[in-house]
């Protein structure tokens, strides 16, 4: 039962950002390597806006739920603008330098981080209390039920988006076909700012989530989450929304099972997932959500 | 004659450095069914896509109602009214028949009139009613040119432009799709540029027709004219 709420939770992590680089993926092929900077950009400014209202309002969670949606926007933007500037003057060209420029981004965001943190690991505090209580075999704390809560609400929102709105239907629909969203009179450009707007905003929250659960943050977080959601993308059938979810939910919960076999500690934590990656592009490339193409026809 | 809905002039496209329209001028009235005639790779299609501005022309003009709209983006086109179903229908295999045609009305802000219009394509065809939950790459070739059709009437356009719908279909089909665009230009009067390379249908439809040859207009008539003219009986209704 711990297991399964802790691997949800992580999950949820996992999920959140996978949701950006699945989307992303789909709708312009690339592989956005900087969308776990993203991730760690968001946990800073997090830290950056409690800093500055804690002495006003405390560092509770009015002002983490403050901070919170204040950060998304700005992340949010930040991704627009990342995408504008950086990877829209690549669009016609081919695969391999946008590819280069994602790695280029990723380097500028995380050395920059660096050195306005010196480097150093940053303790994330918020007055939350974190006294423990049960329920039944289950061990809580109130942060851990808020985060989860607040993960599945914006994998809840982010369902109704791209399902219920017409600018979610643009998305998906551009993914399958730009030309023809075109004829639709969508504009093309405007759905891509907004996957890049809604992608780092949510990788944003995960941000600053994990900041909160893990207690610290550092200019390399982004690093390895960048690769689990890598890996949850590509579980759930890479450019599938729904997919991601899934994907970044199931990889949680492997990892948090997998620790629990004996032999396999927690250090082989990160081996076991990325084991599973290399499972499903042999076995199952097109992810548990995709289908291959020949099927597609 | 009254000022045409549609107006090309010298209009130039190019793919690289190589021509695939060399000037072509085509004016057509509004309510007027026209088709743009042609063998395989003569530039029909890049006709349609230098309309709608899916490629930029490299000179000439397109005009719509009188406003130059070469170099608007393809979005702002459908704005104005004037909407392309491209060759091979391209419908959103994997979603839904309903999200299919949702799209098509992506330009309206108002979902009681997208509601309306759902209907109103519902009943012109009702198989798409029956099916909107499935996804679009489950209907049959003619279905899915009614999707494709269907779709493009949610934004109510002022002129159509329809590439190749009978492509690929039985002949029994291709009927019931040449009614169905017959009705939509009476019911709406809606403006139509019908390119086919089934001459004989086309024919059968439009009032007038342009005949393109390697990016050129070789000839141009009312259809009765076309129809009896021997090089076209050669060339496109030769059986
Ligand atoms: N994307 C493209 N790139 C290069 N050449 C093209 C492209 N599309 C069409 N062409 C060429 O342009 C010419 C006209 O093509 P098209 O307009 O598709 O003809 P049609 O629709 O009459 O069959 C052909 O010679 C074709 O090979
Ligand atoms: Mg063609």
């Amino acid at each position: 039962m711990q297991q399964l709420f802790n691997g949800l939770l992580i999950g949820s992590f996992y999920g959140l950002v996978a949701i950006g680089y699945s989307m992303v993926y789909g709708i312009i092929k690339l592989l956005n390597f900087a969308h776990g900077d993203i991730y760690m950009i968001g946990a800073f400014s997090g830290l950056v806006f409690l800093s500055i209202v804690s002495p006003y309002i405390g560092a509770g969670w009015p002002a983490l739920i403050l901070g919170m949606l204040i950060t998304m926007l700005l992340v949010g933007l930040l991704g627009v603008f990342i995408q504008r500037v950086a990877y829209r003057p690549m669009l016609k060209a081919p695969r391999l330098s946008i590819l280069i420029t994602a790695l280029a981004v990723s380097m500028i965001l995380y050395n920059t981080v660096m050195l306005l943190s010196a480097g150093r690991y940053r303790a994330f505090n918020v007055e939350i209390s974190s006294e423990s209580f049960y329920l039944g075999a289950l061990r809580l704390t109130e942060t851990r039920v808020v985060l989860i809560v607040a993960a599945f609400a914006l994998m809840f929102i982010m369902h109704m988006f791209i399902t219920k709105t017409m600018y979610g239907k643009a998305m998906r629909a551009i993914a399958l076909d730009r030309d023809t969203c075109q004829l639709m009179g969508i504009d093309v450009y405007k759905i891509i700012a907004l996957t890049f707007f809604v992608g780092s905003a949510l990788a944003a929250a995960a941000g600053i989530m994990a900041g909160v659960y893990y207690g610290t943050i550092h200019f390399y977080m982004g690093f390895l989450i960048g690769l689990k959601a890598f890996t949850a993308a590509v579980i759930g059938g890479i450019g599938i929304i729904p997919g991601a979810m899934l994907g970044g939910l199931l990889l949680g919960l492997l990892e948090a099972f997998g620790t629990q076999i004996p032999f396999i500690g927690t250090q082989w934590k990160d081996v076991f997932s990325f084991a599973f990656l290399i499972l499903f592009l042999i076995f199952k490339p097109n992810g548990l959500l995709g289908r291959s193409e020949s099927e597609r026809m | 004659m009254s000022e045409p809905i549609l107006s090309l002039k010298n209009l130039e496209t190019r793919y690289g450095q190589i021509y695939a329209l060399r000037g072509i001028s085509m004016d057509i009235q509004e309510g007027e069914i026209v088709t743009l005639l042609g063998a395989n790779g003569a530039g029909k299609s890049t006709t349609l896509k230098t309309i709608s501005s899916l490629i930029t022309a490299s000179a000439g003009s397109v005009t719509f109602n009188g406003r130059e709209i070469t170099h608007l983006h393809p979005h702002t086109i459908v704005e104005m009214g004037v909407i392309h179903v491209p060759e091979g229908r391209m419908i959103f295999k994997e979603l839904t028949v309903k999200e299919n045609l949702e799209l098509g009305s992506f330009t309206l802000h108002d979902n009681d009139i997208r509601k309306q219009r759902l209907e109103r394509v519902y009943g012109l065809f009702p198989v798409l009613g029956e099916r909107q939950q499935q996804m679009g790459g489950f209907l049959s070739g003619g279905e899915q040119q009614m999707l494709a059709m269907g779709r493009a009437l949610m934004t109510e356009p002022k002129v159509l432009l329809l590439d190749e719908p009978s492509m690929g279909l039985a002949p029994l089909i291709v009927n019931n799709i040449m009614d169905i665009i017959r009705q939509i230009n009476k019911d709406h009067g809606t403006t139509i540029l019908l390119v086919e390379q089934n001459a004989k249908a086309a024919l059968k439809l439009a009032t007038r027709g342009y005949v393109l040859e390697t990016g050129e207009i070789v000839m141009e008539g009312s259809a009765e004219e076309l129809s009896k003219d021997e090089s076209i009986v050669k060339a496109y209704l030769g059986e």
